[in-house]
Protein backbone atom coordinates (compact mmCIF):
# COMPACT_ATOMS: atom_id res chain seq x y z
CA UNK A 1 0.00 0.00 0.00
CA UNK A 2 1.36 3.45 -1.04
CA UNK A 3 1.58 6.05 1.38
CA UNK A 4 -1.08 8.26 0.11
CA UNK A 5 -3.42 5.28 0.04
CA UNK A 6 -2.60 4.79 3.50
CA UNK A 7 -3.52 8.31 5.33
CA UNK A 8 -6.38 8.64 2.53
CA UNK A 9 -7.78 5.09 4.36
CA UNK A 10 -6.75 6.79 7.42
CA UNK A 11 -8.56 9.83 7.02
CA UNK A 12 -11.32 8.66 5.51
CA UNK A 13 -12.38 5.74 8.10
CA UNK A 14 -11.95 8.11 11.37
CA UNK A 15 -13.94 10.59 9.24
CA UNK A 16 -16.44 8.08 8.94
CA UNK A 17 -16.12 6.73 12.06
CA UNK A 18 -16.72 10.46 13.35
CA UNK A 19 -19.51 11.35 11.57
CA UNK A 20 -21.79 8.22 12.69
CA UNK A 21 -20.65 9.21 16.14
CA UNK A 22 -22.02 12.65 15.57
CA UNK A 23 -25.23 11.54 14.60
CA UNK A 24 -25.72 8.72 16.93
CA UNK A 25 -23.95 10.84 19.97
CA UNK A 26 -26.23 11.34 23.52
CA UNK A 27 -24.27 14.33 24.22
CA UNK A 28 -24.42 17.30 21.62
CA UNK A 29 -20.98 18.89 23.37
CA UNK A 30 -19.76 15.63 22.06
CA UNK A 31 -21.40 15.86 19.07
CA UNK A 32 -19.74 19.06 18.31
CA UNK A 33 -16.41 17.61 19.55
CA UNK A 34 -16.78 14.74 17.35
CA UNK A 35 -17.72 17.43 14.44
CA UNK A 36 -14.68 18.58 14.89
CA UNK A 37 -12.80 15.66 14.34
CA UNK A 38 -14.44 15.00 11.03
CA UNK A 39 -13.99 18.54 9.44
CA UNK A 40 -9.74 17.91 10.83
CA UNK A 41 -9.86 14.53 9.01
CA UNK A 42 -11.77 16.16 5.59
CA UNK A 43 -8.96 18.56 5.69
CA UNK A 44 -6.78 15.84 5.33
CA UNK A 45 -8.51 14.31 2.83
CA UNK A 46 -8.46 17.70 0.97
CA UNK A 47 -5.13 17.90 0.94
CA UNK A 48 -4.25 14.41 -0.16
CA UNK A 49 -6.34 15.89 -3.34
CA UNK A 50 -4.39 18.72 -3.90
CA UNK A 51 -6.39 21.01 -2.31
CA UNK A 52 -4.17 22.57 0.30
CA UNK A 53 -6.02 26.06 0.09
CA UNK A 54 -8.97 24.82 1.13
CA UNK A 55 -7.80 22.01 3.12
CA UNK A 56 -6.60 24.83 5.71
CA UNK A 57 -9.42 27.01 5.30
CA UNK A 58 -11.88 24.29 6.22
CA UNK A 59 -9.37 24.02 9.38
CA UNK A 60 -9.61 27.54 10.52
CA UNK A 61 -13.54 28.97 9.31
CA UNK A 62 -14.89 25.29 10.42
CA UNK A 63 -12.70 24.24 13.40
CA UNK A 64 -12.35 27.99 14.16
CA UNK A 65 -15.50 29.46 13.84
CA UNK A 66 -18.54 27.00 13.37
CA UNK A 67 -17.91 24.42 15.15
CA UNK A 68 -16.86 26.90 18.26
CA UNK A 69 -20.30 28.22 17.51
CA UNK A 70 -22.29 25.13 17.80
CA UNK A 71 -20.08 25.14 21.19
CA UNK A 72 -20.69 28.00 23.04
CA UNK A 73 -24.96 27.62 21.68
CA UNK A 74 -24.94 24.30 23.21
CA UNK A 75 -23.68 25.53 26.48
CA UNK A 76 -25.66 28.37 26.42
CA UNK A 77 -29.06 26.68 26.09
CA UNK A 78 -30.11 25.27 29.42
CA UNK A 79 -31.82 22.52 27.80
CA UNK A 80 -32.27 19.24 28.93
CA UNK A 81 -31.37 16.93 26.05
CA UNK A 82 -32.10 13.48 27.00
CA UNK A 83 -35.73 14.71 26.83
CA UNK A 84 -34.60 15.21 23.62
CA UNK A 85 -34.00 12.21 22.16
CA UNK A 86 -36.72 10.37 23.86
CA UNK A 87 -38.97 9.12 21.26
CA UNK A 88 -35.96 9.43 18.42
CA UNK A 89 -36.07 5.62 17.83
CA UNK A 90 -39.68 5.48 16.57
CA UNK A 91 -38.21 7.08 12.89
CA UNK A 92 -34.74 5.58 13.42
CA UNK A 93 -35.62 2.21 11.05
CA UNK A 94 -37.29 4.21 7.93
CA UNK A 95 -33.94 6.62 8.46
CA UNK A 96 -31.76 3.32 7.95
CA UNK A 97 -33.99 2.56 5.06
CA UNK A 98 -33.70 5.65 3.10
CA UNK A 99 -30.15 6.50 3.90
CA UNK A 100 -29.53 2.78 2.55
CA UNK A 101 -31.54 3.31 -0.39
CA UNK A 102 -29.60 6.70 -0.66
CA UNK A 103 -25.78 5.28 -0.13
CA UNK A 104 -27.02 2.19 -2.65
CA UNK A 105 -28.02 4.84 -5.73
CA UNK A 106 -25.03 7.25 -4.66
CA UNK A 107 -22.62 4.47 -5.35
CA UNK A 108 -24.73 3.07 -8.07
CA UNK A 109 -23.82 6.05 -9.73
CA UNK A 110 -19.93 6.92 -8.51
CA UNK A 111 -19.53 3.63 -9.83
CA UNK A 112 -21.00 3.23 -13.30
CA UNK A 113 -19.47 6.78 -14.23
CA UNK A 114 -17.08 7.38 -16.59
CA UNK A 115 -15.43 9.63 -17.98
CA UNK A 116 -13.90 9.92 -21.18
CA UNK A 117 -9.85 9.71 -20.83
CA UNK A 118 -8.92 12.65 -22.74
CA UNK A 119 -11.16 15.05 -20.44
CA UNK A 120 -9.01 15.44 -18.40
CA UNK A 121 -6.43 18.66 -18.20
CA UNK A 122 -9.35 20.43 -20.98
CA UNK A 123 -11.70 22.11 -18.51
CA UNK A 124 -12.72 25.30 -18.50
CA UNK A 125 -9.33 26.26 -15.79
CA UNK A 126 -6.78 23.72 -16.14
CA UNK A 127 -4.18 22.89 -13.16
CA UNK A 128 -1.05 24.35 -13.57
CA UNK A 129 1.07 22.14 -11.70
CA UNK A 130 4.16 24.68 -11.71
CA UNK A 131 2.05 27.39 -9.57
CA UNK A 132 0.79 26.69 -6.21
CA UNK A 133 -2.74 25.90 -4.95
CA UNK A 134 -3.14 29.29 -3.38
CA UNK A 135 -1.70 31.67 -5.76
CA UNK A 136 -3.88 29.36 -8.71
CA UNK A 137 -6.84 29.84 -6.63
CA UNK A 138 -6.47 33.69 -5.67
CA UNK A 139 -5.85 34.69 -9.53
CA UNK A 140 -8.97 33.05 -10.41
CA UNK A 141 -10.60 34.04 -7.59
CA UNK A 142 -10.11 38.23 -8.04
CA UNK A 143 -10.77 38.07 -12.04
CA UNK A 144 -12.90 35.49 -13.60
CA UNK A 145 -14.91 34.84 -10.58
CA UNK A 146 -14.54 38.39 -8.94
CA UNK A 147 -19.00 38.80 -8.73
CA UNK A 148 -19.24 35.43 -7.21
CA UNK A 149 -16.40 36.60 -4.98
CA UNK A 150 -18.11 39.61 -3.90
CA UNK A 151 -21.89 37.76 -3.53
CA UNK A 152 -20.15 35.48 -1.10
CA UNK A 153 -19.15 38.77 0.59
CA UNK A 154 -22.37 40.11 0.55
CA UNK A 155 -23.98 37.10 1.75
CA UNK A 156 -21.77 36.81 5.00
CA UNK A 157 -22.13 40.59 5.81
CA UNK A 158 -25.92 39.94 5.65
CA UNK A 159 -25.40 36.72 7.91
CA UNK A 160 -23.76 38.81 10.54
CA UNK A 161 -25.85 41.58 10.35
CA UNK A 162 -29.08 39.04 10.74
CA UNK A 163 -27.45 37.14 13.50
CA UNK A 164 -26.84 40.60 15.52
CA UNK A 165 -30.49 41.73 14.83
CA UNK A 166 -31.83 38.74 15.47
CA UNK A 167 -30.13 37.83 19.24
CA UNK A 168 -29.21 41.38 20.33
CA UNK A 169 -31.13 42.80 23.06
CA UNK A 170 -32.40 45.64 24.62
CA UNK A 171 -32.69 45.27 28.66
CA UNK A 172 -34.77 47.98 29.95
CA UNK A 173 -33.09 49.18 33.40
CA UNK A 174 -29.81 49.56 32.52
CA UNK A 175 -27.90 52.63 32.05
CA UNK A 176 -27.22 52.31 28.24
CA UNK A 177 -25.13 55.71 26.44
CA UNK A 178 -27.28 58.38 24.66
CA UNK A 179 -24.68 60.31 22.94
CA UNK A 180 -27.19 63.24 21.83
CA UNK A 181 -27.60 64.42 25.78
CA UNK A 182 -24.13 64.35 26.05
CA UNK A 183 -23.62 66.27 23.09
CA UNK A 184 -26.21 69.09 23.89
CA UNK A 185 -25.56 69.39 27.47
CA UNK A 186 -24.97 73.06 29.06
CA UNK A 187 -22.98 74.33 31.53
CA UNK A 188 -26.30 76.14 32.74
CA UNK A 189 -27.94 73.10 33.29
CA UNK A 190 -25.82 71.23 35.05
CA UNK A 191 -23.56 73.49 37.18
CA UNK A 192 -24.58 76.45 39.69
CA UNK A 193 -21.76 78.60 41.54
CA UNK A 194 -22.97 79.17 45.19
CA UNK A 195 -21.78 82.09 47.46
CA UNK A 196 -21.07 80.68 50.49
CA UNK A 197 -21.16 82.86 53.41
CA UNK A 198 -18.14 82.41 55.33
CA UNK A 199 -18.75 80.68 58.66
CA UNK A 200 -22.67 79.35 57.66
CA UNK A 201 -22.18 76.67 55.14
CA UNK A 202 -25.15 75.70 52.63
CA UNK B 1 -2.43 15.80 -13.26
CA UNK B 2 -5.12 13.82 -11.31
CA UNK B 3 -5.36 12.01 -8.25
CA UNK B 4 -2.84 9.68 -6.17
CA UNK B 5 -5.96 7.65 -5.02
CA UNK B 6 -8.72 6.69 -7.35
CA UNK B 7 -12.03 9.29 -8.02
CA UNK B 8 -13.76 6.36 -6.97
CA UNK B 9 -12.11 5.87 -3.20
CA UNK B 10 -13.63 9.51 -2.61
CA UNK B 11 -16.82 8.95 -4.03
CA UNK B 12 -17.75 6.27 -1.91
CA UNK B 13 -16.13 8.13 1.08
CA UNK B 14 -18.41 11.49 0.11
CA UNK B 15 -21.70 9.01 -0.54
CA UNK B 16 -21.12 7.64 3.12
CA UNK B 17 -20.64 11.01 4.73
CA UNK B 18 -23.56 12.43 2.93
CA UNK B 19 -25.71 9.17 4.14
CA UNK B 20 -24.69 9.61 7.53
CA UNK B 21 -26.14 13.28 7.18
CA UNK B 22 -29.33 12.33 6.13
CA UNK B 23 -29.81 9.42 8.64
CA UNK B 24 -29.06 11.53 11.13
CA UNK B 25 -31.90 14.28 10.69
CA UNK B 26 -34.19 11.08 10.79
CA UNK B 27 -32.68 10.03 14.11
CA UNK B 28 -32.38 13.42 15.69
CA UNK B 29 -35.51 14.96 14.46
CA UNK B 30 -36.66 16.62 17.63
CA UNK B 31 -32.87 17.93 18.42
CA UNK B 32 -32.09 21.22 15.90
CA UNK B 33 -29.32 21.59 16.97
CA UNK B 34 -27.89 17.98 15.78
CA UNK B 35 -29.95 18.81 12.91
CA UNK B 36 -27.94 22.16 11.53
CA UNK B 37 -24.72 19.31 12.28
CA UNK B 38 -26.28 16.94 10.07
CA UNK B 39 -26.69 19.53 7.50
CA UNK B 40 -22.62 20.65 7.77
CA UNK B 41 -22.04 16.99 6.68
CA UNK B 42 -24.03 16.78 4.18
CA UNK B 43 -22.14 20.01 2.72
CA UNK B 44 -18.77 18.64 3.70
CA UNK B 45 -20.06 15.47 1.58
CA UNK B 46 -20.57 17.92 -1.82
CA UNK B 47 -17.57 19.56 -0.78
CA UNK B 48 -15.89 17.01 -1.01
CA UNK B 49 -17.28 15.43 -4.33
CA UNK B 50 -16.42 19.06 -5.78
CA UNK B 51 -13.01 18.81 -4.36
CA UNK B 52 -12.44 15.07 -5.63
CA UNK B 53 -13.31 15.70 -9.41
CA UNK B 54 -11.69 19.08 -9.83
CA UNK B 55 -8.47 17.10 -8.49
CA UNK B 56 -9.41 14.24 -11.31
CA UNK B 57 -9.99 16.25 -14.22
CA UNK B 58 -7.42 19.08 -13.33
CA UNK B 59 -9.93 21.69 -13.27
CA UNK B 60 -9.30 23.98 -10.64
CA UNK B 61 -13.29 25.38 -11.32
CA UNK B 62 -14.24 22.85 -8.53
CA UNK B 63 -12.10 24.34 -6.19
CA UNK B 64 -13.68 27.96 -6.45
CA UNK B 65 -17.15 26.16 -6.08
CA UNK B 66 -16.42 24.68 -2.97
CA UNK B 67 -14.93 27.72 -1.12
CA UNK B 68 -17.84 29.63 -2.12
CA UNK B 69 -20.34 26.74 -0.66
CA UNK B 70 -18.13 26.68 2.26
CA UNK B 71 -19.27 30.20 2.48
CA UNK B 72 -22.63 29.61 2.46
CA UNK B 73 -22.53 27.15 4.92
CA UNK B 74 -20.97 29.19 7.19
CA UNK B 75 -23.55 31.82 6.64
CA UNK B 76 -26.06 29.58 6.99
CA UNK B 77 -24.69 27.94 10.36
CA UNK B 78 -24.56 31.56 12.06
CA UNK B 79 -28.51 32.46 11.04
CA UNK B 80 -29.24 29.12 11.89
CA UNK B 81 -28.02 29.33 15.48
CA UNK B 82 -29.04 32.67 15.77
CA UNK B 83 -32.56 31.93 15.19
CA UNK B 84 -32.26 28.70 17.50
CA UNK B 85 -30.87 31.20 20.43
CA UNK B 86 -33.81 33.63 20.23
CA UNK B 87 -36.31 30.75 19.83
CA UNK B 88 -34.95 29.57 23.03
CA UNK B 89 -35.36 32.30 24.71
CA UNK B 90 -39.17 33.19 24.02
CA UNK B 91 -40.20 29.61 24.71
CA UNK B 92 -37.55 28.06 26.53
CA UNK B 93 -37.74 24.77 24.44
CA UNK B 94 -35.75 23.90 21.21
CA UNK B 95 -38.05 20.81 20.21
CA UNK B 96 -39.17 20.78 16.87
CA UNK B 97 -42.52 19.86 17.83
CA UNK B 98 -42.63 23.14 19.67
CA UNK B 99 -41.98 25.24 16.24
CA UNK B 100 -45.77 25.94 15.66
CA UNK B 101 -46.24 29.28 16.02
CA UNK B 102 -47.17 30.33 12.28
CA UNK B 103 -49.94 27.13 12.41
CA UNK B 104 -53.43 28.69 12.51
Amino acid sequence: MSLPLFFFYLFSIVAVASAFMVVSSRNPVHAVLFLIVVFVNAAGLFMLAGAEFLALILIVVYVGAVAVLFLFVVMMLDVDFRDLRRGSLQYAPIGVLVGIVLLLELLLVAGSAWIAPETPGFGALPIDAGVENTRALGQVLYTRYVFLFQGAAAILLVAMIGAIVLTLRHKTGIKRQDPSVQVNRRVADTLEVVKVKSGQGL
Amino acid sequence: MGLAIGLGHYLTVAAILFTLGVFGIFLNRRNIIVILMSIELILLAVNLNLVAFSAHLGDLQGQVFALLILTVAAAEAAIGLAILVIFYRNLGSIAVEDVNQLKG
